[in-house]
């Protein structure tokens, strides 16, 4: 060697921020939280101490016991099983749903950073007025032009709405990536539009594509268990937790709060779980 | 209030370690340095070697996760280091102020000069119309031309050296008996710098603050300080009077740090330049012996294990080292003997005329206003032949690169040919030889090397499409390449930032020679280094236009390394060049008087006192330049030239003066040589 030599500390970096996340309580217990849903959704059966369909007619609207650690709706279903199984269908409806809407924005806003100009401004002003629609209007307007709920549907209703959110972060990104360099040498090279913006462009920009993902995923969870408690999102009976505050939250009046807490606490801990993960990843990686 | 023997900032024995993703990372070791009232004191070292740390350690002003672990900061006397903040506060308001290296970020962008000024007064209990008066006078005193008018802009109205003139008036206003300047002259032009420096000498002599100066700029250094430190991996290892320190480095880094830069009007064509072998050690390496004996050419076993005390060179000066005595004598790192041409027939058609560049012209539309930032130009290029590019920024001198590569289009009229064949105009339009024939490295490699793709990834792509290589024929090829420009193989496969910032130009040098180009555009290609790896990529490319006959278009600020790499010079002055020539003839004179201009601003690192001729007044906005000779209402050789009529209402042509010599002037040459050699 006559000169320089590659800094080695930097090829520990990555190894080192992974220690510092692992470090973050944060990102513990938030981690720990999504992990426990996670098991659930895939082995949920296993854990649920009922059918999630059983019905005790001995012990309807039971408050929590030992027999029924959550108590019993007022079908007298175990809302412990019911809250444990209901966890997959929210869970893989908000991920799909993210991950429609990460792709379909992820595109516009590459293209439209990238090609600036007229196309880039028409497709900034259309996605602008989708998101300055409510989004629960829209949703029940889709759902009532197509007359049915199914969660299909609900993928499809939460992915339009993230799209223009998706589209404007990496947009904003890309807008900076394009001016850099290493563009102008792909130029410098032959290389066409296509392969600049996908092979050059969008790695630079996936850290900021994955955070935006768990953010909207965060606003998934809430936003499937809004339309299922509207009654737009999944058939009633559905062991899903929306679908499980709406069918029961009249009984908080007759003192019967368990079959509406338990789904509620739910959602929220998977929604807090995934806003601690992004938050730690946002500043241990100094996004 | 100091005594005359109470040094007024003295570090004893300071350290300081930075918490890096949790581990804490020693980054000063033991630095001790003093100084007295009136004196301005100098701290040189290449990145990351502690300069800053310093600085803000001595202000108590280190980031969050700094921490002084050991040792003692004394101001005028007294123990600062575990004061409480609101004490450190009430120095910073009264005594102490500091000057950053970029004047754009350091004030408000929405609060007028004025106020922004007159706070720093209302601050120590002047009334509001008093603050401003004084804000005024502020102003004035850093000769700034009607402040009135001034205090009524917002920081992005003013030009980089107004801005800096601005901050300084800020950091002056409180009456500091300390001033800390980190690099404050590092992001601005020579002829700028020049009149910064000059400011700053004239209100010490004024006002008897001491300075702690800061900079990479071992010229700048020279001219301003009356002592300097040395500091490298966070050590001080030389300190001494400037002239001293300079004349008789004593210290094996300091040495080399000296040998490093091209000057005294080196050429390739004489000799390689030296540089120090080696990296500076990551943040935190821990040492037994000499922070040095990793790079060091007289290393032995005790340097490994014994730290080195400083030694005694003469009353004012001392060096770190067991062989302060042979240290100006180190052998040189490099073979100082030419590489010949390894291909006979590149060597036989150097200077065979290959770029011919004729009425290229670009015109901008901003905010409304044509603004023509390329004007007329017209340059011719020979085989394996440099062509140095300088100027103030906004000269053209980046969008004439760009012209050239068909990055941007140029204007109806404006002709390139490459090797007797004429280019379309954008990149689009030409075929893969054309594009391939012509490369560029930035300046910036961690911008133009996509930062996801592997080092080797980089390099075959572009051998992929501008060779038609297939995929494994082009593998190979970009190891060859990569090894050609001493990457060693076990970091092909790093990503960019793995790699430090040499390695990584070298790896931007190796795509730009991907297509086997005739021609290299380089962009200030080692700006953002430092010296000795500036030193190392300055050889490489030399080495590289002797093996290949490949020409260079050299943009650089730097007028010591322009003069080194560069066999012509084009002198560009809002977008026109001024003056064309072989490299002697320019450099030598007789010069144009923008070129003299610039060239006598820069600091001489050989200490010797030039005049220096100031250009007065600022670039003029390109959208409305000035009648006649663009350069008249600045320029230092018209008023007496007898020809001002002329100067004043017609644009001269670029007249051929004498044989290859071009300039844009309308005084006559013999006139100018006369007055220039006075």
């Amino acid at each position: 060697m006559t000169d320089e030599t590659a800094k080695q500390t930097k090829q520990t970096e990555l190894s080192e921020r992974l220690a510092v996340l692992k470090k973050n309580k944060a990102f513990i217990v938030g981690a720990s939280i999504l992990a426990f849903w996670i098991f659930s959704a895939i082995f949920g059966k296993l854990i649920a101490r009922y059918d999630q369909d059983f019905m005790d007619y001995e012990s309807i609207n039971s408050a929590p016991s030992l027999k029924y650690w959550f108590g019993t709706d007022s079908n007298g279903r175990d809302v412990f099983s019911r809250v444990i199984v209901g966890s997959r269908i929210i869970m893989v409806i908000s991920f799909l749903a993210t991950l429609l809407g990460a792709f379909v924005g992820a595109s516009l806003g590459l293209t439209a950073g990238y090609l600036k100009g007229k196309y880039d401004m028409i497709l900034m002003r259309i996605l602008e007025a989708i998101s300055a629609i409510p989004v629960i209007i829209i949703a029940l307007l889709a759902v009532a032009a197509i007359g049915q709920s199914s969660p299909i549907i609900t993928i499809l209703i939460i992915g339009f709405i993230f799209t223009p959110n998706v589209a404007r972060t990496v947009r904003a990104a890309v807008l900076g990536e394009s001016e850099l360099e290493y563009v102008a040498a792909a130029k410098l090279r032959t290389e066409k539009t296509l392969h600049i913006l996908f092979r050059e462009v969008l790695p630079n920009v996936l850290p900021t594509l994955i955070v935006e993902f768990t953010v909207r995923l965060g606003y998934a969870i809430f936003a499937v268990a809004t339309l299922s408690f509207l009654g737009a999102g999944l058939e009633a009976g559905s062991p899903d937790w929306g679908t499980q505050v709406a069918d029961t939250w009249t009984l908080i009046f007759t003192n019967v709060w368990w079959p509406t807490l338990f789904p509620s606490l739910a959602i929220a801990s998977v929604a807090v779980s995934i806003n601690l993960i992004s938050d730690a990843l946002l500043e241990v990686f100094e996004l | 209030m100091s005594t005359i023997n109470t040094p007024t900032l003295e570090l004893r024995g300071l350290e300081v370690a930075y918490t890096v993703r949790g581990i804490d990372r020693q980054v000063l070791r033991g630095v001790s340095f003093s100084i007295a009232p009136g004196e301005a004191y100098g701290l040189v070292g290449e990145s990351g070697c502690g300069k800053s740390t310093a600085a803000f350690a001595a202000m108590r002003y280190l980031p969050r996760n700094g921490k002084i672990t050991a040792g003692e900061i004394f101001f005028e006397g007294k123990n600062i280091v575990d004061i409480a903040e609101e004490d450190v506060a009430q120095l910073r308001r009264s005594a102490i102020s500091m000057v950053y290296q970029n004047p754009a970020t350091a004030l408000n962008p929405t609060i007028r000069i004025g106020k922004q000024i007159a706070e720093v007064f209302a601050l120590s209990g002047a009334s509001k119309s008093d603050a401003m008066a004084m804000a005024q006078d502020a102003l004035t005193k850093v000769q700034i031309s009607d402040p009135a008018k001034v205090m009524r802009r917002y920081a992005h109205q003013l030009s980089g050296g107004m801005a800096q003139r601005v901050v300084i008036a800020m950091a002056l206003a409180s009456n500091p008996r300390l001033l800390v300047m980190d690099e404050p002259t590092t992001g601005l032009d020579a002829t700028v710098e020049a009149e910064v420096l000059d400011l700053v000498r004239d209100l010490r002599r004024d006002t008897g603050t001491a300075v702690l100066f800061i900079s990479h700029n071992l010229g700048v250094i020279r001219n301003m300080c009356d002592r300097v430190g040395v500091l490298y991996a966070g050590a001080l290892v030389e300190q001494g009077a400037t002239a001293d320190l300079f004349d008789n480095p004593s210290h094996p880094y300091t040495v080399g740090l000296l040998r490093c830069i091209p000057r005294g009007g080196l050429h390739k064509s004489a000799e390689r330049l030296d540089t120090i072998p080696g990296t500076p050690p990551a943040l935190g390496t821990h040492f037994d012996g000499c922070v040095f004996s990793a790079r060091c050419a007289l290393v032995e076993d005790k340097c490994r294990t014994v730290q080195p005390q400083m030694v005694n060179i003469s009353d004012s000066h001392v060096a770190r080292c067991f062989h302060s005595d042979k240290a100006i004598a180190i052998p040189h790192s490099i073979e100082k003997i030419e590489i010949k041409s390894t291909s006979k027939e590149h060597s036989a058609i150097v200077g065979e005329s290959l770029l011919n560049v004729s009425h290229l012209s670009k015109v901008f539309t901003q905010d409304g206003h044509q603004v023509r930032v390329v004007n007329d130009v017209s340059l011719t290029l020979g085989v394996g032949e440099t062509l140095g590019l300088v100027g103030e920024s906004g000269s053209g001198k980046t969008t004439i690169a760009k012209l050239i590569l068909g990055l941007v289009a140029p204007e109806d009229g404006g002709i390139i040919t490459l090797d007797g064949k004429g280019l379309a105009k954008t990149l689009n339009r030409r075929d893969v030889q054309d594009v391939g024939a012509m490369q560029i490295v930035f300046q910036n490699p961690d911008q133009a090397l996509n930062r996801r793709h592997s080092v080797t990834r980089i390099v075959s792509r572009a051998v992929e499409r501008l060779r038609g290589f297939n995929v494994s024929d082009a593998l190979d090829r970009a190891h060859e390449l990569l090894l050609g420009m001493r990457v060693e193989a076990t970091l092909h496969s790093a990503r960019p930032v793995q790699l430090s910032g040499g390695l990584k130009q070298r790896v931007a040098i190796a795509r730009a020679f991907a297509g086997a180009p005739q021609l290299v555009v380089c962009d200030e290609p080692t700006s953002a280094l430092d010296v000795s790896v500036q030193a190392a990529i300055l050889n490489l490319l030399v080495d590289l236009q002797k093996q290949d006959g490949t020409s260079f278009i050299f943009i650089s600020h730097d007028l010591g390394v322009v003069r080194y790499i560069s066999d012509k010079i084009a002198v560009l002055y809002l977008g026109r060049v001024v003056e064309f020539g072989e490299s002697n003839q320019v450099f030598q004179g007789p010069h144009h008087p923008y070129t003299e201009a610039l060239l006598s601003s820069v600091p001489n690192i050989d200490g010797s006192s030039r005049k220096r001729i100031p250009l007065t007044g600022v670039v003029p906005n390109p959208s409305n330049p000035p009648t006649g000779c663009v350069l008249h209402p600045r320029c230092p050789r018209m008023t007496g030239s007898g020809v001002e009529h002329l100067c004043t209402s017609t644009e001269p042509a670029l007249n051929e003066v004498e044989p290859g010599h071009f300039m844009r002037c309308h005084i006559p040459l013999d006139q100018l040589r006369k007055v220039q050699t006075q």
